[in-house]
């Protein structure tokens, strides 16, 4: 099983990110749950959300504490408080996804983080391609690439079924950029 | 044909209900329900489901609405939660006294003060003796099952009563995973409409909710009682059916590892669902654990349940809702009164959990059968623990 948690804010779609993951895994015929930390909801505030991935029914209905893999999508959270619930867990092996312009090898000096790193400019990409910050599907492809779960068509029929015209266009467009610009890097 | 989707249970249970050809929904909005007729709403309005849609002011006009157009004979559905539970309480009785096969979902949350969202049993456990068949499902795919399930149960003639199938706020209802949504076409077989004896009909007058003196009542409420005694057994037909269509069978209960336990954990739910994890690690350290997870809740199949019960030496019950100022929690007092008079009967440990939405973990769950099995070497130093609560230490 691979347990992967989403760190946003409100009206990021780190929801919606961690439901398609699991919708592509779904449609592979594979086990996946996807479901949200609701608090007070509002736009802005610190949001996560969470994908179980295996190949057995999935019986675990609590929330994830020891991720195998950490999504971030706004570089903000990695300050202060909001740091510590996003390395809260984080275990030998761990990967983290971040969304931001520092290279894997600066942020995790920065974060004296030890494992694998991804970075991915995830903003810069949905400004260009969606023309608003909203940088879910382009840390969707950063995730699929890095931690290589599902298949990347699998993600692209999903989103096929959710979204049409240039909306789907636009999305699709963003998390291909994503999946061939991730950086890498193996601590 | 079949369709394998990625479906959070609220969806699930939607799904069901538009396969289910329904005729009449009403609902007021309520989280964590919200999403189940919201997603019916849209099924209404781009033509999928031929049905009646009504919004309504309250949850109390909700029940009330579809219990005018069940009378008339149609096939209903209604969803609630929480607060709107709490306030359709009156109603809840003349659905089940005037024999209504009403189906209604109910996203379990917890009740205000302090508002909270977030899940327990506590809504359902304060609706628990009103004559109403309860089902709590633990998975999206049971959620929709037992939808379908629910309305054959209910429509039976010689059954006749709602059913409100019961599953976590959040924790179920917005939890995306695999649903087999099931062929409408083999739905509606599995379904069919059944002829009431007794629907408002122009044509043929008559009249339904009377007014009864004490020279009635007492026998109409005792029919209810005694429907009620009937509905194991059909659920059982009901359950075999669908199998026997659709190719799973659920049961009354679910039991995991109980053959040979010395402690067996009772839980409703999601709970139970995670705590199979906790058994699966307690046996690998040795210890004899199984699990007991009730399905059909109202009316309690009680020999049934004895059958796997009274085998093992103590029971640890977690109750998901708190019976203020009672012996325990409302699972255990069921529990504790099913066995009050035999001479040989297992110990019993409650343990109150997940109040609010507190999150219930695998370790929760090992470390609550690790204090069943102490209790059963050393005692039992407490009878009710309030698991996890700030500030209460039991020296456990």
């Amino acid at each position: 099983m691979i347990e992967i948690r989403w760190h946003g804010r409100g009206g990021q779609g780190a929801v919606t990110a961690a439901e398609l993951l699991a919708s592509a895994a779904i449609m592979e015929g594979k086990w996946a749950q996807a479901f949200p930390s609701f608090g007070a909801e509002r736009r802005g505030a610190p949001v996560q959300a969470y994908t179980r991935i295996d190949d057995k029914p999935i019986y675990n209905r609590s929330f994830i504490y020891e991720p195998d893999v950490v999504v971030v999508l706004d570089p903000s959270l990695l300050e202060g408080a909001e740091l510590r619930d996003v390395l809260s867990g984080l275990k030998a092996g761990s990967k983290l996804i971040v969304n931001t312009k520092l290279s894997p090898k600066s942020l995790a000096e920065k974060l004296h983080f030890k494992g694998e790193v991804a970075t991915i400019d995830a903003t810069a990409i949905a400004l260009e391609v969606i023309g608003r910050p909203i940088v879910n599907t382009a840390m969707l492809g950063a995730v699929v690439k890095t931690v290589g779960v599902v298949d990347p068509s699998s993600v692209l029929k999903v989103l096929e079924k959710r979204f049409s015209g240039g909306v789907l266009k636009r999305n699709i467009e963003a998390i291909k950029r994503a999946y061939e610009s991730t950086l890498q890097e193996v601590a | 044909m079949a369709q394998r989707m990625a479906l959070s249970t609220n969806y699930a249970i939607a799904y069901a209900v538009k396969n289910c050809d329904v005729d009449v929904i009403a609902a007021y909005p309520i989280t964590p329900q919200t999403t189940v007729v919201e997603r019916l709403s849209e099924f209404v309005a781009n033509g999928e489901l031929d049905a009646e849609y009504i919004p309504v002011e309250s949850e109390h006009s909700a029940l009330s609405a579809v219990i005018g157009a069940s009378a008339a004979g149609a096939r209903v559905f209604t969803a609630t939660a929480s607060q709107g539970l709490a306030l359709m309480h009156e109603v809840l009785f003349m659905a089940s006294g005037m024999r209504l096969p009403i189906v209604m979902s109910i996203a379990n949350r917890t009740l205000s003060m302090p508002l909270n969202i977030h899940n327990d049993h506590q809504d359902m456990m304060s609706s628990r003796d009103c004559g109403w068949i309860q089902i709590y499902i633990s998975s999206a795919q049971e959620a929709h099952d037992t939808v379908i399930q629910a309305y054959r149960l209910a429509e039976r003639l010689d059954i006749l009563l709602p059913v409100c199938v019961c599953y976590d706020g959040y924790v179920l209802s917005h939890t995306y995973e695999p649903v087999e949504v099931r062929d409408k076409q083999k739905v509606l077989e599995y379904t069919p409409r059944v002829e009431r004896p007794h629907v408002l009909d122009p044509d043929k007058p008559i009249t339904m909710g009377v007014m009864a003196l004490p020279n009635y009542t007492y026998e109409f409420k005792y029919q209810v009682v005694d429907a009620l005694k009937r509905v194991p057994k059909a659920l059982e037909e009901v359950d075999a059916e669908f199998a026997d269509k659709f190719g799973v069978k659920y049961g009354l209960y679910e039991e995991y590892m109980c053959s040979d336990a010395d402690v067996i954990m009772i839980a409703l739910g999601a709970i139970a669902s995670t705590a199979r994890l906790a058994i699966d690690n307690l046996r690998s350290k040795g210890f004899r654990i199984g699990l007991f997870r009730p399905r059909l809740y109202r009316p309690i199949p009680v020999e049934l349940w004895k059958s796997v019960l009274r085998k093992a030496k103590m029971l640890a019950i977690v109750d998901r809702a708190i019976a203020f100022g009672g012996c325990g929690g409302p699972l255990f007092s069921d529990v504790a009164t099913m066995f009050i008079n035999d001479s040989e009967r297992p110990l019993m440990i409650n343990f109150i959990a997940g109040i609010g939405g507190r999150d219930v973990t695998v370790r929760d769950l090992e470390q609550m059968g690790l204090m069943a099995f102490k209790s059963l070497e050393e005692g039992l130093k407490e009878q009710c623990i309030y698991f996890g609560v700030r500030g209460v230490d039991y020296g456990l």
